[in-house]
């Protein structure tokens, strides 16, 4: 009982909002989402000390899953409370989108903790479903929406028939369905083809999470079909629970073999130079943060091919900032839009006198993205970087960096827009409290764990 | 750590008050509503700073070449990062030099800037912790954010309260600056695999094998080279150094740009000394080029602030000769013509902004015929201007001199061309001054010299005859460390 309390946290959300659904009293949905999802937070908090084996060995709960399903709720919560706007989905659907979310994020939380394939499948599964049902939720925009949902669907469909038959593989060689198990046979064959085969292929599934490249085309479309609060969910937190299944399934071998890592590095750096070089000439804000997002993909694949220097606490750190700084800027996109419309990059323009607050989030969330000091973006790509280097990828180290510079170009764009370029008549943007609150906590997390990552690093350290 | 680092003998930690003081001031500016209690609140900031960087100066003891007023805490143990200040010959005149600047950055913007004018004087204030971090740093990590920190707030510098081109100049500036650091960061943790720890102090003088440091050196060259700017990768300075407000150009040219020369000095020589000797050639050839380059591009502006920028590439030529002769006089002379540089560049600067004021136009034309209707200015600007060529008397005569002697005892060649384009310098300087002394007969209606322009003006003024006439106490400070530096490259060079 206690072993679960984030996971039944998150059900208790849903089932409460499922039967929500059923009563015709919307005005109070939001108050109890929130309280909800704090509570869930808070829970998640209380169990990270938690350990122990559930379902016959097939379910770990270990200090690495607890903290994944911390940033997890974390993020959940995050979005929650954000998501305030009664333009941007029908008010008739809005138990079931709170439902829907909070199942997605129960899924992710499983997938952290799931040890076997068969419940890895699952929890994946869980997850995706739930978001296949919000992403045609919005109410403007209809083409488009169902465009996306419907590509959505299709992309993940694929890769979890791809992912099945690379577990397969790995059942087929192997003998079992438990990673467990799977360990001890894995030095036999991990150098032989079918090895990498399995290896890959099972990967292909989370790397579609991870919208890295080449699973990564679902990736701008869905992000400019759903409504905005929608996108920042899957645009953040099912990234955390694919990089806790990477680091699982990596961990497998007691070093990577290095046909795997030559896949995986050849796919970090086209994965970068592809979602950054695209990034460029985007115009609408969430296809841009999209892309960045494919290019992060490929750095957080620099923490996984190193994991024996420390790479899965550098990695762990990455995901966490990029949670914040990407918030930030999603936040930024749901608050300019009280109507819940899409934002193309000129409707920056001249932020930082419509509104100073939400220029300088926008400004912060930008250079971190981009990994400008003092902001947490550099210091987590500081030590992925440390990292890949300590364990001999110098090429991989040299093309973040110079992807770095490219990337800024975009990044400084949305920065200089919102600073430089006249508002012209673009309304002042009027925040409430909470939203000037959460603007400044999410400022404060970024410079944080920007210069103090100390206490985070040896905590996620400790997860291996 | 003792064997280089002298803890801090005074019972505070100065360095860190030194560093910290302007962030504080943000503190309270953010608090603050009025205008002009925003502005006094900046200026009280900076010279509260600067009282503390004269407290270091008047502490420091020239006789040791090691770091003093150490401080060193844990930062990231689990990678070997630590809170590392100290201060040695090198930098603690240029911390000192910071700390003069920005109160003069500050005044100067006194009536220029009416827009977000909060905004504005924390990006001042910003600018002034991270670069006095910088030259404080002994620790890779450290360095390296204070050194990436000054982007943000240069930025928003140029691009917010610049000239009509700002945005293309503060983009350009941004991401050319930024294209060198990231292999600097490249270099920084190949430095940190081999040796273990972030410190700086501790990667000196290993002898590391030679391919290895010159794959370091060049990540680094290319880094300074870029803040330097050395030519050929000097063309972001033009545009940044024209369309920044006058606080903004001041910064640039009087610290933003000692950054790279400093960067040679601290990381280039001590931990790639072979490199460095065998890529001295070049360096120098490309030194000589930005001067006599810089001297001809500049005879042929009519843009005043554009001529000064087009100057400063020939100026830090001067510096990277004299850095990369490898002779005392020529670490001294660099060391002088970077302080020298800053006071003199920065200061007319200083003087194009308040004239920019008054005519709303950087023009010379427009400019012209000062000489009866502004003569206090003029008299300002007619030292600053012949201090720029070196003219003997005034500051940059000593540093050119002591880098022209060792640039001769090196190479002959070298040392010609560098006269030349001292000559050069005094052409287009002196043109640029009888236009503006005599250049047009018509009398308009502009003020001279308000009282706040003479305070900034002043002491900048009174140092360039300081080191003109005098310049042995500020020699004496950077002596024993430079001598132990060229002491420790001598036996590198086989």
């Amino acid at each position: 009982m206690m072993l679960l309390l984030p996971e039944l946290a998150m059900l208790t959300f849903s089932v409460f909002f499922l039967f929500r659904s059923l009563v015709d009293r919307k005005e109070t949905a939001f108050f109890w989402a929130r309280v909800w999802a704090l509570a869930a937070l808070i829970l998640s908090l209380a169990g990270v000390s938690a350990e122990g084996k559930l379902f016959y060995g097939a379910y770990q709960v270990d200090l690495f899953s607890q903290i994944f399903k911390v940033l997890l709720s974390a993020g959940f919560c995050l979005v929650i409370f954000m998501f305030g706007s009664q333009e941007e989905i029908e008010g008739a659907y809005l138990p079931e989108f709170f439902m829907f979310l909070s199942f997605s994020t129960l899924g992710l939380m499983m997938m952290a903790s799931a040890v076997e394939l068969i419940s890895i499948v699952i929890s994946l599964e869980v997850s995706s479903f739930s978001l296949y049902a919000i992403v045609p939720l919005r109410r403007s925009q209809t083409r488009q929406q169902l465009e996306a949902s419907v590509k959505y669907l299709f992309f993940g469909a694929v890769s979890t028939g791809i992912m099945l038959y690379g577990m397969g593989y790995l059942y087929g060689v192997a003998g079992s369905t438990f990673l467990a198990d799977i360990l001890p046979v894995f030095p036999d064959f991990v150098f032989q083809p079918v090895g990498i085969l399995a290896l890959t292929l099972t990967m292909i599934g989370f790397f579609f999470k991870l919208s890295l490249f080449p699973m990564h085309f679902w990736a701008p479309d869905i992000y400019e079909g759903s409504a905005n609060s929608t996108t920042t969910f899957i645009a953040t937190v099912p990234k955390i629970a694919a990089v806790a299944l990477l680091i699982r399934i990596t961990m497998l071998a007691p070093a990577p073999p290095p046909q795997l890592v030559a896949i995986l590095i050849s796919l970090a750096a086209l994965s970068m130079t592809a979602g950054n070089l695209a990034g460029l000439v985007q115009k609408d804000v969430k296809r841009l943060l999209a892309y960045s997002g494919i290019a992060h993909a490929g750095y957080m694949i620099l923490g996984i091919i190193s994991l024996n220097s420390g790479g899965g606490a550098a990695s762990i750190y990455y995901i966490a900032i990029y949670l914040f700084m990407n918030l930030g800027a999603f936040y930024v996109v749901i608050l300019l839009s009280k109507g819940g419309d899409n934002v193309m990059v000129d409707d920056l323009s001249g932020l930082s006198k419509r509104s100073p607050l939400l220029a300088l989030t926008l400004a912060l969330s930008a250079f971190s993205l981009a990994g400008i000091p003092p902001t947490g973006g550099f210091t987590g790509k500081l030590f992925l970087f440390v990292s890949a280097f300590k364990e001999g990828y110098l090429g991989i180290v040299i093309i973040g960096a110079v992807n770095t510079v490219i990337s800024i170009f975009y990044y400084l764009n949305l920065v200089r827009i919102s600073y430089s370029m006249d508002a012209g008549a673009r309304p002042p943007v009027t925040l409430l409290f909470h939203e000037k609150a959460l603007c400044c906590a999410l400022i404060v997390m970024i410079l944080y764990m920007g210069l103090l990552p100390f206490g985070l690093m040896d905590l996620f350290g400790r997860a291996f | 750590m003792e064997k280089y680092l002298i803890m801090n003998p005074l019972d505070f930690p100065i360095l860190t008050t030194v560093i910290f003081v302007p962030l504080a001031g943000i503190a309270l500016i953010l608090l603050m509503k009025q205008e002009r209690t925003i502005k006094i609140a900046a200026l009280i900031t900076s010279i509260v700073t600067l009282l503390f960087s004269l407290l270091l100066y008047a502490h420091f003891d020239p006789r040791t070449p090691l770091f003093q007023f150490g401080e060193s805490l844990a930062w990231i143990p689990r990678y070997q990062i630590h809170y590392t200040l100290g201060v040695d010959g090198i930098t603690i005149l240029l911390i000192v030099l910071t700390a003069l600047i920005t109160p003069a950055c500050v005044l100067c913007s006194w009536t220029a800037i009416t827009d977000r004018v909060k905004e504005f004087m924390v990006c001042i204030l910003l600018m002034e912790t991270a670069m006095i971090g910088v030259f404080c740093s002994l620790d890779f990590i450290l360095f390296y954010i204070f050194w990436e920190a000054m982007l943000i707030p240069m930025y928003l510098l140029i691009a917010v309260w610049g000239g009509p081109q700002r945005d293309y100049a503060s983009i350009k500036f941004f991401i050319y600056t930024l294209f060198g650091s990231v292999f600097l960061l490249v270099a920084i943790i190949a430095l940190y695999l081999v040796n273990g720890t972030f410190s700086i102090p501790e990667a000196m003088f290993r002898n590391y094998p030679f391919p290895f440091q010159v794959w370091v050196f060049l990540a680094f060259a290319i880094a300074f080279a870029i803040k330097v700017p050395m030519f050929p990768f000097h063309t972001w300075l033009p545009a940044a150094h024209t369309e920044a407000p006058t606080a903004g150009s001041v910064l640039l040219a009087s610290i933003l740009l000692k950054m790279g020369t400093y960067g040679f000095l601290r990381f280039a020589l001590p931990i790639t000394p072979a490199a460095s000797f065998a890529f001295a050639p070049y360096i120098v050839a490309l030194s000589v080029i930005a001067i006599v380059y810089g001297g001809f591009v500049c005879l042929g502006q009519t843009d005043m602030k554009k001529l000064i920028a087009y100057s400063s590439v020939a100026h830090m030529g001067f510096v990277t000769l004299g850095i990369f002769t490898f002779t005392a006089l020529g670490f001294e002379g660099a060391m002088l013509q970077m302080i020298n540089h800053g006071v003199t560049t920065g200061a007319l600067f200083l003087c194009v902004g308040i004239v920019y004021e008054r005519t709303h136009s950087r023009e010379i034309y427009d400019n012209a015929g000062l000489g009866k209707i502004m003569p206090v200015y003029v008299g300002f600007f007619g030292l600053f201007a012949v201090s720029s060529f070196g003219f003997p008397g005034t500051n940059n005569f000593v540093g050119e001199l002591y880098v022209l002697v060792s640039t001769f005892a090196w190479n002959s060649a070298a040392g010609f061309l560098a006269v030349a384009g001292a000559v050069l310098a005094a052409a287009y300087m002196l043109r640029l001054l009888k236009a503006i002394t005599w250049g047009r007969e018509d009398k308009r209606p502009l003020q001279d010299l308000n009282l706040r322009e003479v305070v900034t003006l002043l002491p900048l003024g009174i140092l360039v005859l300081w080191v003109g006439l005098f310049p042995r106490p500020f020699v004496r400070v950077m002596e024993s460390t430079l001598g132990h530096l060229l002491r420790q490259l001598q036996g590198f060079s086989h």
